[in-house]
């Protein structure tokens, strides 16, 4: 059937089954690669995007429990030209290896920094729990986000 | 950055486009191991892989616009090679590292360079093309001398892309090559830029594939998009060693959007239109039971199941010598279970086959081998199959990725002129992939009244470190057609660079050593290379034994070290890393506190590295943490130090996850660990506090591989650091927080 969707600020029309685990909906129907594919079981986290500006895990959210509500993935905050300051914050660290976990680090990271502008590094860790990263660039990610932190901190707009 | 990485990315997806190859491939060596080049040495006197590829266009070629390509056949795996080759050739070529696009391992283009694995990169491609681009650079410049009829002297580049000459003439790189030749052999002992004037090799560089990554470029092989591409899914039984008992293929082929079932004797697969509908016909069919093939897993711990079966010993060192007596002798055994490589991402292929041609898209860390399983496992000819790198997650050693690729290749040959997406599922991946081995060493060593260490005994236990395939008969799909190919017998890898007996010969100057390894060949769980193969189970034994001897002769565990330590440039890991990490003033084990060590030369051949942490643990629960960790590394001249840095941080996170929390779980019929929640690793609430990498800078030096140096050290300074805090030692891994308590007793 044809779901409506709201992603990265634009309405968009999707033909699939409403069971569809957004995810693929994301990568297949609207061609977005940032958010991917790691488990299919809401354990790593590689698959998040921000969901009515909560991150969520893609790979476990049906469809049809999507409605409107805005999706944002890694591409709604930032392009290579442009990046975000979240994303030009990962750069500056150079906050990846292989980095296939990392737009997902990304989007878990913004919905901390949108709910809390200044974070303390126990609340980075505790937030960034569910999300893994196999390369150890643990120590990068965090350094990451808090940079974005200052940044946003030392912005009057918002991080995006 | 100049360039774009997504374009890049983009270009090395759709392939050879109108380049063509003009070297001649050099027949291909016929046992390839890793890191090795994948040809034989035409030209020994030259260095890195122009050993087997000597021409120089095979490397670089300028266009008459000046635009910079160069080649390799190794590939990006998150280590961050790309930048790093590409500022090696900028560096050497004296450009702008911006105005270079690096083509990455792929058959029709580069060389074969054998295996992206085992350090090797910047020995073997980073000196090759170091050296192929001074060629160049020289030829330039003795081209452009001819034609200003001056001496070639008198001649010099500025980083600009151009040679300037007296007066202020001057000719861009372009102008002179349209009338170049760089089809010619390389020359040995080319003058090198003087490390004193570089521009790029020392600078951290910012990585080239960074930007796509953190912006959702098309970055993987798993976002490759073709045009009427098809999303399969793979039908397996639990984990290696099993099979599905008659699934309901007939009902499954009739679900809507169901493009075919593939079977070929015990290869099955789906292929569909729309992934999830793959997806959900893979669980339909995976609704039947499953058998085992295989003999049953065996439910014991790791030194039985290893001295139970056949093994083969290979001495690695026989050496007698001293003559002080022994006062002290002390034997320890150390094991380390099964582990998986545990990717991010499940591997991933996309394979097409249309005009009778096959090309294959895959993250294989070998990817000219992908292309000889391929035409072995179809029966194509190999001129007929184009295998081309493109990134997956990072795999840390042969993960999925040889046997998706040939996986989705056997799809897309039954499925002709579509082009065939196959990702393995999670579970998929912990099931079949070939695991690191489960290990044991016994270590034996006697201290004089000197606190010499005069004797030192190292028996090594493992199943083989290397199965890469290079034909059909060393992939999952190859054992499953009718009729199947037969698997290779596993041969151990020898020394210096070795399989499970890698690092066991301590760097360490020790009179009598004595160091044999027990090749088990035969495996009952399938095992093939892991991250540093044994040099992380080896250094884990040694580096703990020889703080067992320093405690046992109540010496600080560095100063023995120090004491038996002749290489200057491992001397100066240690001291520089403890200079950092304040080791002479560190909190002494204190039930709570604890600091260790551990240190090694990767293969005694790689790069040195020393690390030092210090842990806390809770003495109630046993559970405990790693406070902070201090690395110093010496890898030769550091192409670029954070890239160092990042590799050497990621190796002490995983080691620490390796070291405490992971093993490989079974029953008699399956393996029972098959997702994050049955194989936890490190998440962020465990990383450590800080971790600092210091490099010993060492301009000119060669290349030494840096991205496995770090785990073995880092597994034993945990241990270590863990006996010093709690005064009890453990010596089996996984080092959990049940195994701590235990140790504690009750409080």
């Amino acid at each position: 059937m044809t779901l409506t969707l709201n992603v990265n600020g634009q309405t968009r029309s999707v033909e699939a089954d409403p069971a569809t685990p957004l995810l693929y909906v994301l990568r297949n129907g609207l061609g977005l690669s940032g958010p991917k594919y790691g488990c299919g079981l809401g354990q790593c986290g590689a698959c998040t995007v921000q969901l009515d500006g909560e991150a969520v895990f893609s790979c476990l959210t049906p469809l049809a429990v999507v409605g409107e509500r805005p999706v944002v993935t890694v591409e709604g905050l930032g392009t290579g030209e442009a990046p975000s300051v979240l994303q030009k914050a990962f750069i500056y660290e150079q906050a990846a290896q292989c980095g296939y976990c990392i737009a997902g680090m990304i989007m878990r990271a913004q919905a901390l920094l949108d709910a809390n502008p200044s974070p303390s590094d126990a609340e980075i860790r505790a937030h960034m729990e569910p999300n893994l990263c196999r390369c150890g660039t643990h120590m990068r990610i965090l350094r990451a986000v808090r940079r974005a932190a200052g940044s946003k901190n030392a912005e009057t707009e918002a991080v995006r | 950055m100049k360039r774009s990485a997504s374009q890049l990315n983009r270009r090395a997806f759709l392939g050879a486009g109108a380049l063509t190859v003009a070297f001649a491939m050099a027949p291909r060596a016929l046992a390839q191991l890793p890191g090795a080049s994948g040809g034989t040495a035409v030209r020994p006197d030259l260095p890195g892989d122009l050993k087997s590829t000597p021409m120089l266009d095979a490397w670089i070629r300028i266009d008459a616009k000046s635009a910079i390509t160069v080649f390799t056949g190794k590939a990006e795996l998150g280590q961050g090679i790309k930048t790093a080759l590409i500022q090696v050739a900028a560096e050497e070529l004296d450009v702008d590292p911006g105005t270079i696009t690096l083509v990455t391992a792929d058959t029709a283009r580069t060389p074969d360079e054998g295996l992206t694995a085992a350090s090797h990169s910047m020995q073997d491609s980073g000196t090759a093309i170091m050296n192929a681009a001074a060629n160049v650079r020289m030829l330039l410049t003795n081209a452009a001398a001819r034609t200003m009829n001056v001496a070639p002297e008198t001649l010099s580049t500025s980083g600009d892309g151009q040679i300037h000459g007296a007066g202020g003439k001057r000719l861009s790189y372009g102008e002179i090559a349209a009338s170049l030749s760089l089809h010619v052999e390389a020359q040995p002992n080319v003058p090198l830029r003087d490390p004193a004037s570089y521009r790029t090799i020392g600078t951290s560089w910012p990585r080239v594939d960074i930007p796509a990554k953190v912006t959702g470029g098309e970055a993987y092989v798993q976002d490759l998009r073709l045009p009427g591409m098809l999303h399969a899914r793979i039908l397996r039984g639990p984990s290696s060693g099993t099979r599905l008992k008659n699934p309901p293929i007939d009902a499954v082929a009739k679900m809507s959007g169901v493009v075919k079932i593939v079977q070929n004797g015990a290869f099955l697969a789906v292929v569909a239109e729309e992934e999830w509908t793959a997806i959900t016909a893979m669980r339909a069919l995976q609704a039947a039971p499953f058998e085992r093939t295989a003999p049953p897993l065996p439910q014991t711990g790791v030194v039985e199941t290893l001295t139970r079966l056949p093994s083969r010993p290979i001495t690695v060192l026989d050496a007698a010598g001293g003559t002080a007596v022994p006062v002290r002798t002390i034997k320890a055994r150390y094991t380390r279970p099964w582990l998986a490589h545990g990717s991010i991402g499940p591997s991933c292929a996309v394979a097409w086959f249309k005009n009778g041609e096959m090309t294959i898209w895959s993250h294989s860390q070998g990817i000219f081998d992908v292309r000889r399983v391929a035409a072995d496992l179809l029966g194509l000819d190999i001129e007929n199959v184009h295998a081309i790198h493109a990134e997956g997650a990072g795999c840390y050693g042969q993960n999925g990725a040889d046997d998706v690729a040939a996986d989705a290749a056997l799809i897309a040959h039954e499925l002709e002129g579509h082009p065939i997406r196959l990702q393995w599922m999670r579970e998929q991946e912990f099931g079949w992939e070939p695991l690191g081995p489960g290990m044991f060493v016994d270590l034996e060593a006697a201290m004089d009244d000197q606190n010499r260490i005069v004797a030192w005994r190292h028996d090594v236990w493992s199943t083989p470190h290397n199965t890469r395939p290079n034909t059909a008969g060393g992939v999952l799909a190859g054992w499953e057609v009718t009729p199947p190919f037969k698997a290779p017998e596993p041969q151990p890898i020898p020394m210096p660079e070795g399989g499970g007996d890698r690092n066991s010969n301590p760097l360490y100057a020790l009179p009598a050593m004595n160091v044999v390894y027990h090749f088990v060949p035969e495996m009952p769980m399938r095992t093939s290379a892991m991250r540093s193969l044994g040099g992380h189970m080896n250094i884990f034994a040694i580096e703990q034994l020889f703080d067992e001897l320093a405690a046992s002769a109540g010496i600080d565990p560095l100063d023995l070290r120090l004491a038996h330590m002749t290489d200057q440039r491992a001397r100066d890991v240690m001291t520089l890393a403890a200079e950092r990490f304040g080791w002479s003033a560190r909190p002494r084990g204190d039930g709570r506190r604890g600091c260790g060590m551990g240190f090694a030369q990767y293969k005694n051949l790689e790069a040195y590295c020393a690390v030092m942490m210090e842990v806390e643990v809770e003495r109630e629960t046993g559970d405990y943490r790693v406070k902070r960790a201090v690395a110093a590394v010496d890898c030769g001249q550091a192409v670029n130090p954070n890239a160092v840095a990042n590799q050497i941080e990621g190796a002490i996170i995983q080691a620490i996850s390796w070291t405490s929390r992971e093993m490989v779980t079974t029953k008699p019929t399956h393996l029972t660990s098959f997702d994050w929640g049955s194989y936890p690793i490190l998440r962020f609430s465990s990383v450590p506090d800080a971790i600092e990498v210091h490099i010993v800078d060492r301009p000119g030096m060669p290349f030494l591989g840096t991205a496995e140096a770090g785990q073995g050290p880092a597994g034993a300074a945990l241990a270590n650091a863990l006996a010093a805090a709690i005064g009890v030692r453990l010596r089996d891994m996984p080092l959990t927080p049940v195994k701590v308590k235990a140790a504690i007793g009750v409080i």
